[in-house]
């Protein structure tokens, strides 16, 4: 854990030094807190924001993906596969659309969280109503993922030029556009939950030995399971509101921190935040200085370094971890 | 005392328990027996509050229990399922400290891991403390499961069929926990049982029963009756004593 800590403070300061307009290690250092010059603009308009923002988006996608996976006791979970990122996506798009050429971002993020809850109660529903298998569940979310995959795309077609530009950027997965604002925003919507999911971690753990068992240990699993998917389609629809569909992350870094430190939920929540977090802000990094000064998308990077990456434990591993 | 009184159920359009009543007292072990899709297993669900009856009542020491809190619930029954799907890897002391879960507000006290580790030193579990929960045999992961229940520390325990597909050893070792831990502790077990040589060994009292119905109930011997098995289970067989418990040996499926 510490050494985690250690990790994504190392790759921080990284990323902070890299950039199109070379910048170097030092003075970006200095820059940080001196007031005035260009490398002080760079550093605290354009490469910080991103920095900030990746690291957020990484925890918060990887939290809400280990929670999924906890709370629907299913290893494919994840704020992707269930749809619920797609739909988020789908309200962001929608309000950029609709929004009547304004740049709204309260407006943009409060679609984007209604439309992720949205569609985790279209699954819980059906879960519900026909006591389903965690792959029925799955089944459920892909084919939520196309439907608002195709209204999203449907937007795409009637917008204007300009809007079509700014629906293609979002589906990519940006980190460009973000400022303070849209940070704020997304942290409150990204931490606040934190606290309460990692106090139910001991229940997360219970619930995985089965409903029966943890019901009868006293865990009211229900509650756990509303609430916890309510508060891990917030932080689904906080991560990806103001920087599009980032997919991978939410599925792979849970696995990934499960590899390395195994299952306990009160380990494994921040964990996998941490681990998230890195892997966004290097895929970021790497997006910005291996083609500099032209930025390749993150959604498209992440996935170029998570796959292998993860294809190298699935091989290494020595025990089953489902 | 745990008391079950005018119980019903259905499962969609299948009567499943009808007008079962039960009493458990404290310092005794109590067998449910009955064939297949009698039940016993849906009784157990029942009084657990995993299910909600129809109509009837559960009393915990004179308290509905249906108006319990479940954490309250669970610090009065402990459960041992039939099956425990566990996914995700988790140590066997974590396993077993899941049981302090009613007692645990943030974190484990100090007590909490003392309660676990003498329960893993009596019980034999000291050498796999450390090793994953999905790794042992289906003997240690029962054991396991059992030790979860006692580290509950409730004065009612309730167990799914604790020695199916569990070896002879685990077997006794299994039903010796039970009963040793019963009269120790003064608490209270209600078993669901197939093998019934094991339960007329171990059990105070034995409830048999038929189609959702209690067929009867009383010590072993009054129990296990040639008339009984034939009509209950449909089976010929004899019986004779050992030890002062009945043996049942079944010879063959009679036509009803």
């Amino acid at each position: 854990m510490i050494l985690l800590a250690v990790v994504i403070f190392g790759a921080a300061l990284i990323a902070l030094s890299q950039g199109a307009s070379s910048v170097g290690f030092k003075d970006s250092f200095a820059a940080l807190f001196q007031n005035s010059g260009l490398a002080h603009a760079i550093i605290w308009k354009l490469r910080l924001p991103r920095i900030v923002m990746a690291m957020l988006v990484g925890c918060g996608l990887a939290l809400a993906g280990a929670v999924f996976q906890a709370i629907l006791r299913n290893p494919l979970a994840s704020p992707y596969t269930l749809g619920i990122g797609s739909s988020a996506g789908f309200g962001a798009v929608m309000a950029i659309v609709f929004g009547s050429g304004l740049y709204n971002e309260y407006l943009i993020a409060g679609n984007a969280f209604f439309f992720a809850l949205l569609s985790s109660f279209l699954i819980l529903g059906i879960a519900k109503l026909k006591r389903s298998s965690p792959e029925t569940m799955i089944l459920a979310g892909i084919a939520i993922m196309f439907l608002f995959s195709s209204l999203s795309s449907l937007f795409q077609y009637m917008g204007t030029m300009e809007q079509v530009h700014e629906i293609v950027f979002w589906f990519f997965g940006s980190l460009s556009k973000v400022g303070w604002k849209e940070i704020s925003i997304a942290a409150v919507m990204i931490l606040l939950p934190c606290p309460v999911l990692l106090k139910w971690s001991w229940d997360f753990n219970l619930l995985s030995a089965g409903d029966e068992s943890a019901k009868t240990l006293g865990v009211n699993v229900t509650r756990v399971r509303m609430l916890g998917i309510i508060l891990a389609s917030l932080i689904t629809a906080g991560a990806i509101c103001f920087t599009g569909v980032i997919g991978f992350i939410g599925l792979v870094s849970p696995h990934i921190t499960r590899m390395i430190i195994g299952g306990d939920h009160r380990f494994l929540l921040p964990a996998s935040a941490l681990v998230g977090a890195v892997l966004v802000l290097t895929a970021d990094t790497l997006g910005r200085t291996l083609w500099a000064p032209q930025v390749i998308p993150i959604g498209i990077v992440t996935s170029f370094i998570g796959v292998p990456f993860f294809f190298y434990l699935l091989m290494k591993r020595t025990r089953e971890y489902w | 005392m745990l008391k079950v009184q005018g119980l019903f159920f259905r499962y969609k359009n299948i009567n499943a328990l009808k007008d079962v009543g039960i009493g458990l007292n404290k310092g005794e072990v109590l067998s449910i027996v009955g064939p297949n899709g009698a039940g016993k297993t849906t009784l157990l669900k029942c009084i657990l509050g995993i299910v909600k009856p129809v109509k009837g009542s559960i009393l915990i020491d004179g308290k509905d229990a249906s108006r319990m809190k479940r954490l309250n619930l669970a610090k009065c029954i402990g459960y041992v399922p039939q099956a425990s799907p566990s996914k995700f890897p988790i140590s066997v002391f974590d396993a077993v400290l899941m049981g302090r879960r009613p007692y645990i507000v943030w974190k484990p006290s100090k007590k909490d891991l003392e309660v676990v580790a003498d329960l893993l030193k009596s019980m034999d579990l000291e050498d796999v403390a450390l090793r994953d929960f999905d790794q042992l045999s289906g003997g240690q992961k029962q054991k396991v499961l059992l030790a979860r229940a006692f580290a509950q520390d409730t004065d009612y325990l309730l167990l799914d069929e604790p020695t199916s597909n569990l070896d002879l050893k685990h077997q006794m070792e299994v039903m010796e926990m039970i009963s040793g831990m019963v009269k120790r502790k003064g608490m209270a077990a209600m078993l669901a049982m197939h093998d019934l040589n094991l339960a007329s060994r171990f059990s105070d009292r034995m409830v048999m029963l038929n189609a959702g119905k209690v067929f009867c109930t009383g010590e072993p011997l009054q129990v296990m009756t040639v008339k009984n098995i034939r009509s209950v289970y449909g089976v010929e067989s004899e019986i004779s004593l050992s030890n002062g418990h009945p043996y049942i040996l079944p010879i063959r499926p009679v036509d009803q």
